[in-house]
Protein backbone atom coordinates (compact mmCIF):
# COMPACT_ATOMS: atom_id res chain seq x y z
CA UNK A 1 0.00 0.00 0.00
CA UNK A 2 1.90 3.16 -1.04
CA UNK A 3 1.21 6.64 0.45
CA UNK A 4 0.13 8.75 -2.77
CA UNK A 5 1.83 11.95 -3.50
CA UNK A 6 0.87 15.63 -3.68
CA UNK A 7 -0.53 15.42 -7.20
CA UNK A 8 -3.38 12.76 -5.83
CA UNK A 9 -4.80 15.28 -3.23
CA UNK A 10 -8.18 17.49 -3.65
CA UNK A 11 -8.02 20.44 -1.83
CA UNK A 12 -11.01 21.88 -1.56
CA UNK A 13 -11.27 25.86 -0.53
CA UNK A 14 -13.67 28.44 0.62
CA UNK A 15 -13.88 31.67 0.41
CA UNK A 16 -16.62 33.93 -0.62
CA UNK A 17 -13.90 36.33 -1.80
CA UNK A 18 -13.25 36.64 -5.71
CA UNK A 19 -9.57 37.51 -4.65
CA UNK A 20 -8.68 35.29 -1.83
CA UNK A 21 -9.96 32.08 -3.73
CA UNK A 22 -7.69 33.47 -6.83
CA UNK A 23 -4.70 33.26 -4.37
CA UNK A 24 -5.44 30.02 -2.57
CA UNK A 25 -5.85 28.20 -5.95
CA UNK A 26 -2.40 29.05 -6.92
CA UNK A 27 -0.73 28.81 -3.67
CA UNK A 28 -2.72 25.31 -3.77
CA UNK A 29 -1.77 24.45 -7.53
CA UNK A 30 2.26 25.24 -6.87
CA UNK A 31 1.46 22.95 -4.65
CA UNK A 32 0.84 20.25 -6.74
CA UNK A 33 -2.95 19.76 -5.13
CA UNK A 34 -5.62 19.07 -7.54
CA UNK A 35 -8.34 22.32 -6.63
CA UNK A 36 -11.68 23.36 -5.94
CA UNK A 37 -13.06 26.58 -5.05
CA UNK A 38 -16.28 27.49 -3.75
CA UNK A 39 -17.46 30.97 -2.55
CA UNK A 40 -19.87 29.60 0.42
CA UNK A 41 -19.89 27.42 3.05
CA UNK A 42 -23.04 26.17 1.76
CA UNK A 43 -21.65 25.03 -1.65
CA UNK A 44 -19.51 23.15 -0.06
CA UNK A 45 -21.32 21.24 1.63
CA UNK A 46 -23.11 20.73 -1.63
CA UNK A 47 -19.69 19.49 -3.55
CA UNK A 48 -18.91 17.42 -0.47
CA UNK A 49 -22.25 15.31 -1.06
CA UNK A 50 -23.41 16.35 2.72
CA UNK A 51 -26.64 15.44 3.48
CA UNK A 52 -28.97 16.47 6.68
CA UNK A 53 -29.86 13.35 8.48
CA UNK A 54 -26.40 12.13 8.62
CA UNK A 55 -26.68 13.52 11.83
CA UNK A 56 -28.59 10.53 13.02
CA UNK A 57 -25.76 7.86 11.53
CA UNK A 58 -23.15 8.79 13.94
CA UNK A 59 -23.35 5.47 15.07
CA UNK A 60 -23.43 3.85 12.31
CA UNK A 61 -20.43 1.83 10.82
CA UNK A 62 -18.69 4.06 8.51
CA UNK A 63 -18.33 2.08 5.46
CA UNK A 64 -21.88 3.23 3.78
CA UNK A 65 -21.68 5.81 1.21
CA UNK A 66 -22.87 8.72 2.00
CA UNK A 67 -20.80 10.78 -0.29
CA UNK A 68 -22.37 10.56 -3.89
CA UNK A 69 -19.58 12.50 -5.47
CA UNK A 70 -17.11 10.83 -7.62
CA UNK A 71 -14.50 12.89 -6.04
CA UNK A 72 -12.81 12.69 -3.03
CA UNK A 73 -11.77 15.31 -0.83
CA UNK A 74 -8.37 15.04 0.76
CA UNK A 75 -8.32 18.59 3.24
CA UNK A 76 -11.07 21.55 3.45
CA UNK A 77 -9.51 25.03 4.09
CA UNK A 78 -12.00 27.80 4.47
CA UNK A 79 -12.22 31.19 5.24
CA UNK A 80 -13.56 32.11 8.98
CA UNK A 81 -15.79 35.33 7.93
CA UNK A 82 -18.42 34.71 5.35
CA UNK A 83 -22.04 36.12 5.38
CA UNK A 84 -24.46 33.08 6.34
CA UNK A 85 -22.31 30.18 7.41
CA UNK A 86 -19.19 31.11 8.77
CA UNK A 87 -16.03 28.72 8.63
CA UNK A 88 -16.41 27.70 11.90
CA UNK A 89 -20.17 26.80 11.03
CA UNK A 90 -18.90 24.61 8.67
CA UNK A 91 -16.33 23.48 10.11
CA UNK A 92 -19.05 22.41 13.00
CA UNK A 93 -20.89 20.64 10.19
CA UNK A 94 -18.18 18.80 9.32
CA UNK A 95 -17.24 17.35 12.29
CA UNK A 96 -20.52 16.55 13.33
CA UNK A 97 -20.85 14.66 9.94
CA UNK A 98 -20.03 10.56 10.19
CA UNK A 99 -18.82 10.54 6.33
CA UNK A 100 -16.88 14.05 6.84
CA UNK A 101 -15.20 14.29 10.11
CA UNK A 102 -12.14 12.94 8.53
CA UNK A 103 -11.46 15.35 6.05
CA UNK A 104 -8.87 17.97 7.89
CA UNK A 105 -10.13 21.18 7.94
CA UNK A 106 -7.93 24.15 8.02
CA UNK A 107 -9.00 27.90 8.94
CA UNK A 108 -7.86 31.01 7.22
CA UNK A 109 -8.88 34.31 8.68
CA UNK A 110 -7.51 37.95 8.77
CA UNK A 111 -8.01 38.85 12.13
CA UNK A 112 -5.93 37.38 14.82
CA UNK A 113 -8.28 37.18 17.54
CA UNK A 114 -7.19 34.16 20.29
CA UNK A 115 -10.37 33.35 21.07
CA UNK A 116 -11.59 32.47 17.58
CA UNK A 117 -8.32 30.43 17.10
CA UNK A 118 -9.05 28.19 19.96
CA UNK A 119 -12.44 27.95 19.26
CA UNK A 120 -11.88 26.49 15.94
CA UNK A 121 -8.85 24.37 16.77
CA UNK A 122 -10.73 23.37 19.94
CA UNK A 123 -14.14 22.17 17.48
CA UNK A 124 -11.15 19.92 15.83
CA UNK A 125 -9.78 22.88 12.74
CA UNK A 126 -5.92 21.52 12.32
CA UNK A 127 -4.57 24.76 11.60
CA UNK A 128 -5.37 28.02 11.71
CA UNK A 129 -3.89 30.46 9.28
CA UNK A 130 -3.93 34.54 9.32
CA UNK A 131 -4.62 35.78 6.21
CA UNK A 132 -2.60 36.88 3.40
CA UNK A 133 -1.76 33.11 2.98
CA UNK A 134 1.39 32.51 2.26
CA UNK A 135 3.10 29.38 0.28
CA UNK A 136 5.10 28.51 3.90
CA UNK A 137 1.79 28.06 4.97
CA UNK A 138 0.92 26.08 2.33
CA UNK A 139 3.49 23.81 2.92
CA UNK A 140 2.17 22.80 6.41
CA UNK A 141 -0.93 20.80 4.57
CA UNK A 142 0.79 17.60 3.28
CA UNK A 143 1.21 16.03 7.30
CA UNK A 144 -2.36 16.52 7.67
CA UNK A 145 -3.93 15.10 4.23
CA UNK A 146 -1.03 12.29 4.42
CA UNK A 147 -2.43 11.17 7.92
CA UNK A 148 -5.98 11.19 7.07
CA UNK A 149 -5.51 9.35 3.79
CA UNK A 150 -3.15 6.95 6.04
CA UNK A 151 -6.34 6.10 8.33
CA UNK A 152 -8.48 5.24 5.43
CA UNK A 153 -6.83 2.59 4.53
CA UNK A 154 -6.87 1.01 8.21
CA UNK A 155 -9.27 -0.95 9.87
CA UNK A 156 -12.81 0.80 10.09
CA UNK A 157 -13.77 2.07 13.99
CA UNK A 158 -10.08 1.58 14.60
CA UNK A 159 -9.59 4.55 17.40
CA UNK A 160 -6.57 5.88 19.03
CA UNK A 161 -4.63 9.07 20.31
CA UNK A 162 -2.79 10.70 17.78
CA UNK A 163 0.60 9.82 19.56
CA UNK A 164 0.30 6.32 18.26
CA UNK A 165 0.39 6.83 14.68
CA UNK A 166 2.15 4.03 12.72
CA UNK A 167 5.83 4.92 11.37
CA UNK A 168 4.30 5.24 7.42
CA UNK A 169 3.94 8.90 8.01
CA UNK A 170 5.79 10.56 6.16
CA UNK A 171 7.55 13.29 8.75
CA UNK A 172 6.85 17.12 8.37
CA UNK A 173 8.75 18.60 6.04
CA UNK A 174 10.94 21.39 6.43
CA UNK A 175 8.82 24.84 6.01
CA UNK A 176 10.23 26.75 3.33
CA UNK A 177 9.98 30.22 4.75
CA UNK A 178 10.46 32.66 2.32
CA UNK A 179 12.71 35.71 3.68
CA UNK A 180 10.16 36.97 5.54
CA UNK A 181 8.56 35.14 8.87
CA UNK A 182 6.26 36.84 11.09
CA UNK A 183 5.45 35.28 14.41
CA UNK A 184 2.55 36.33 14.64
CA UNK A 185 1.17 34.21 12.06
CA UNK A 186 2.19 31.29 14.27
CA UNK A 187 -0.77 32.39 16.86
CA UNK A 188 -1.28 29.61 18.69
CA UNK A 189 -1.51 27.28 15.99
CA UNK A 190 1.61 24.77 16.87
CA UNK A 191 1.40 24.29 20.58
CA UNK A 192 -2.64 23.22 20.53
CA UNK A 193 -2.50 21.24 17.89
CA UNK A 194 0.48 19.08 18.31
CA UNK A 195 -0.94 18.10 22.02
CA UNK A 196 -4.50 17.71 21.56
CA UNK A 197 -5.70 14.23 21.17
CA UNK A 198 -8.71 13.22 19.61
CA UNK A 199 -10.24 9.71 18.51
CA UNK A 200 -10.41 9.50 15.22
CA UNK A 201 -12.78 7.44 12.98
CA UNK A 202 -12.06 6.01 9.42
CA UNK A 203 -15.32 7.89 8.65
CA UNK A 204 -14.79 9.08 5.00
CA UNK A 205 -16.22 7.01 2.31
CA UNK A 206 -13.91 6.56 -0.46
CA UNK A 207 -15.99 6.22 -4.17
CA UNK B 1 13.64 53.41 -25.60
CA UNK B 2 16.01 49.68 -25.45
CA UNK B 3 15.57 46.74 -23.04
CA UNK B 4 17.98 47.15 -20.74
CA UNK B 5 16.55 50.63 -19.84
CA UNK B 6 13.50 49.67 -19.65
CA UNK B 7 14.08 46.99 -17.34
CA UNK B 8 15.89 49.38 -15.22
CA UNK B 9 13.07 51.72 -14.86
CA UNK B 10 11.20 48.89 -14.30
CA UNK B 11 13.34 48.08 -11.35
CA UNK B 12 13.82 51.59 -10.57
CA UNK B 13 9.89 52.02 -10.20
CA UNK B 14 8.89 48.93 -8.13
CA UNK B 15 11.20 49.30 -5.34
CA UNK B 16 9.75 53.27 -5.35
CA UNK B 17 6.49 51.53 -4.63
CA UNK B 18 7.41 50.07 -2.01
CA UNK B 19 9.60 52.37 -0.77
CA UNK B 20 6.46 54.62 -0.84
CA UNK B 21 4.43 52.35 0.69
CA UNK B 22 1.88 51.65 -1.59
CA UNK B 23 3.01 48.16 -1.74
CA UNK B 24 4.44 45.79 0.41
CA UNK B 25 5.60 42.39 0.81
CA UNK B 26 2.28 40.46 -0.11
CA UNK B 27 2.67 41.63 -3.43
CA UNK B 28 6.12 40.45 -4.15
CA UNK B 29 4.80 37.29 -2.73
CA UNK B 30 2.37 37.25 -5.85
CA UNK B 31 5.05 37.99 -8.29
CA UNK B 32 6.75 34.94 -6.95
CA UNK B 33 3.47 32.65 -7.74
CA UNK B 34 4.29 33.93 -11.11
CA UNK B 35 5.71 31.43 -13.41
CA UNK B 36 6.18 30.31 -16.88
CA UNK B 37 2.62 28.38 -16.76
CA UNK B 38 0.93 31.51 -14.80
CA UNK B 39 2.57 34.24 -17.01
CA UNK B 40 -0.74 36.83 -16.24
CA UNK B 41 -1.35 35.87 -12.27
CA UNK B 42 -0.70 39.49 -10.81
CA UNK B 43 -2.22 41.25 -13.70
CA UNK B 44 -5.59 39.03 -13.29
CA UNK B 45 -5.56 39.16 -9.33
CA UNK B 46 -4.84 42.65 -9.85
CA UNK B 47 -7.62 43.52 -12.22
CA UNK B 48 -9.96 41.44 -9.74
CA UNK B 49 -8.68 43.70 -7.38
CA UNK B 50 -9.81 46.59 -8.79
CA UNK B 51 -13.08 45.22 -10.43
CA UNK B 52 -14.01 44.51 -6.67
CA UNK B 53 -13.33 47.52 -4.94
CA UNK B 54 -14.98 49.57 -7.70
CA UNK B 55 -17.74 48.33 -6.78
CA UNK B 56 -17.22 48.37 -2.33
CA UNK B 57 -16.59 51.89 -3.44
CA UNK B 58 -19.96 52.46 -4.96
CA UNK B 59 -21.78 50.67 -2.19
CA UNK B 60 -19.82 52.89 0.08
CA UNK B 61 -20.27 55.50 -1.10
CA UNK B 62 -24.25 54.88 -1.68
CA UNK B 63 -24.55 53.41 2.28
CA UNK B 64 -22.70 56.24 4.00
CA UNK B 65 -25.53 58.61 1.75
CA UNK B 66 -28.37 57.01 3.32
CA UNK B 67 -30.58 59.16 5.57
CA UNK B 68 -30.16 56.73 8.39
CA UNK B 69 -26.20 55.36 8.02
CA UNK B 70 -26.87 51.23 8.33
CA UNK B 71 -22.69 51.30 10.28
CA UNK B 72 -22.65 47.40 10.12
CA UNK B 73 -23.17 47.23 6.58
CA UNK B 74 -20.58 50.23 5.73
CA UNK B 75 -18.39 47.51 8.03
CA UNK B 76 -18.64 44.94 6.26
CA UNK B 77 -17.63 46.58 2.93
CA UNK B 78 -14.80 48.09 4.65
CA UNK B 79 -13.61 44.59 6.01
CA UNK B 80 -13.86 43.31 2.71
CA UNK B 81 -11.97 45.77 1.10
CA UNK B 82 -9.25 45.53 3.83
CA UNK B 83 -8.77 41.84 3.09
CA UNK B 84 -8.49 42.24 -0.43
CA UNK B 85 -5.98 45.14 -0.38
CA UNK B 86 -4.04 43.29 2.31
CA UNK B 87 -4.51 39.88 -0.06
CA UNK B 88 -2.77 41.56 -2.71
CA UNK B 89 -0.17 44.11 -0.84
CA UNK B 90 -1.92 47.42 -1.09
CA UNK B 91 -0.37 48.38 1.95
CA UNK B 92 -1.37 52.25 2.00
CA UNK B 93 -5.35 51.26 0.79
CA UNK B 94 -5.50 48.92 3.56
CA UNK B 95 -3.99 51.35 6.11
CA UNK B 96 -7.16 53.27 5.19
CA UNK B 97 -9.47 50.78 5.79
CA UNK B 98 -7.92 50.13 8.94
CA UNK B 99 -9.00 53.78 10.04
CA UNK B 100 -11.90 54.12 8.37
CA UNK B 101 -12.83 50.29 10.56
CA UNK B 102 -12.51 52.59 13.36
CA UNK B 103 -15.00 54.98 12.71
CA UNK B 104 -17.67 52.68 11.61
CA UNK B 105 -17.13 51.32 15.48
CA UNK B 106 -17.87 54.97 16.94
CA UNK B 107 -20.84 55.33 14.21
CA UNK B 108 -19.18 58.40 13.14
CA UNK B 109 -20.52 59.74 9.62
CA UNK B 110 -18.46 62.64 9.24
CA UNK B 111 -15.71 60.85 10.09
CA UNK B 112 -16.15 57.80 8.16
CA UNK B 113 -17.15 59.80 5.15
CA UNK B 114 -13.78 61.45 5.62
CA UNK B 115 -12.24 58.31 5.86
CA UNK B 116 -14.21 57.19 2.12
CA UNK B 117 -12.34 59.74 0.58
CA UNK B 118 -8.87 58.43 2.08
CA UNK B 119 -9.77 55.70 1.14
CA UNK B 120 -10.79 56.03 -2.75
CA UNK B 121 -7.54 58.92 -3.09
CA UNK B 122 -5.34 55.66 -2.17
CA UNK B 123 -6.80 53.26 -4.51
CA UNK B 124 -6.81 55.82 -7.38
CA UNK B 125 -3.00 56.27 -6.44
CA UNK B 126 -2.21 52.49 -6.45
CA UNK B 127 -4.31 51.99 -9.34
CA UNK B 128 -2.09 54.04 -11.01
CA UNK B 129 1.03 53.29 -10.14
CA UNK B 130 0.22 49.39 -10.58
CA UNK B 131 -0.99 50.10 -14.08
CA UNK B 132 1.84 51.81 -15.07
CA UNK B 133 3.74 48.69 -13.33
CA UNK B 134 1.96 46.70 -15.71
CA UNK B 135 2.64 49.06 -18.99
CA UNK B 136 6.25 48.91 -18.50
CA UNK B 137 5.75 45.53 -18.04
CA UNK B 138 4.54 44.67 -21.53
CA UNK B 139 6.95 47.08 -23.21
CA UNK B 140 9.79 45.18 -21.92
CA UNK B 141 7.98 41.95 -23.08
CA UNK B 142 7.10 43.59 -26.77
CA UNK B 143 10.47 44.94 -26.94
CA UNK B 144 11.69 41.23 -26.33
CA UNK B 145 13.35 41.27 -23.00
CA UNK B 146 12.24 38.95 -19.49
CA UNK B 147 10.73 41.45 -17.09
CA UNK B 148 13.37 41.33 -14.00
CA UNK B 149 12.25 39.57 -10.54
CA UNK B 150 12.09 42.28 -8.22
CA UNK B 151 12.48 41.68 -4.17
Amino acid sequence: MAISTESEFHVLAVDDSIIDRKLIERLLKTSSYQVTTVDSGSKALQFLGFHEDEESNQNRPSVSPMIHREVQVNLIITDYCMPGMTGYDLLKKIKESSSLRNIPVVIMSSENVPSRINRCLEEGAEEFFLKPVRLSDVNKLKPHMMKAKAKDHQEPAKQGPEGSETPEIQSVQPQQTPAQSSNKRKAMEEGISQERTRPRYSGLAVI
Amino acid sequence: MEVGQLQRKFVDYTASLFCEGFLDEQFTQLQQLQDESNPDFVVEVVSLFFEDTEKLLNDLTRALDQQSVDFKKVDAHVHQLKGSSSSIGAQRVRNACIAFRNFCEEQNTDACSKCLLQVKQEYSLVKNKLDTLFRLEQQIVEAGGAVPMVG
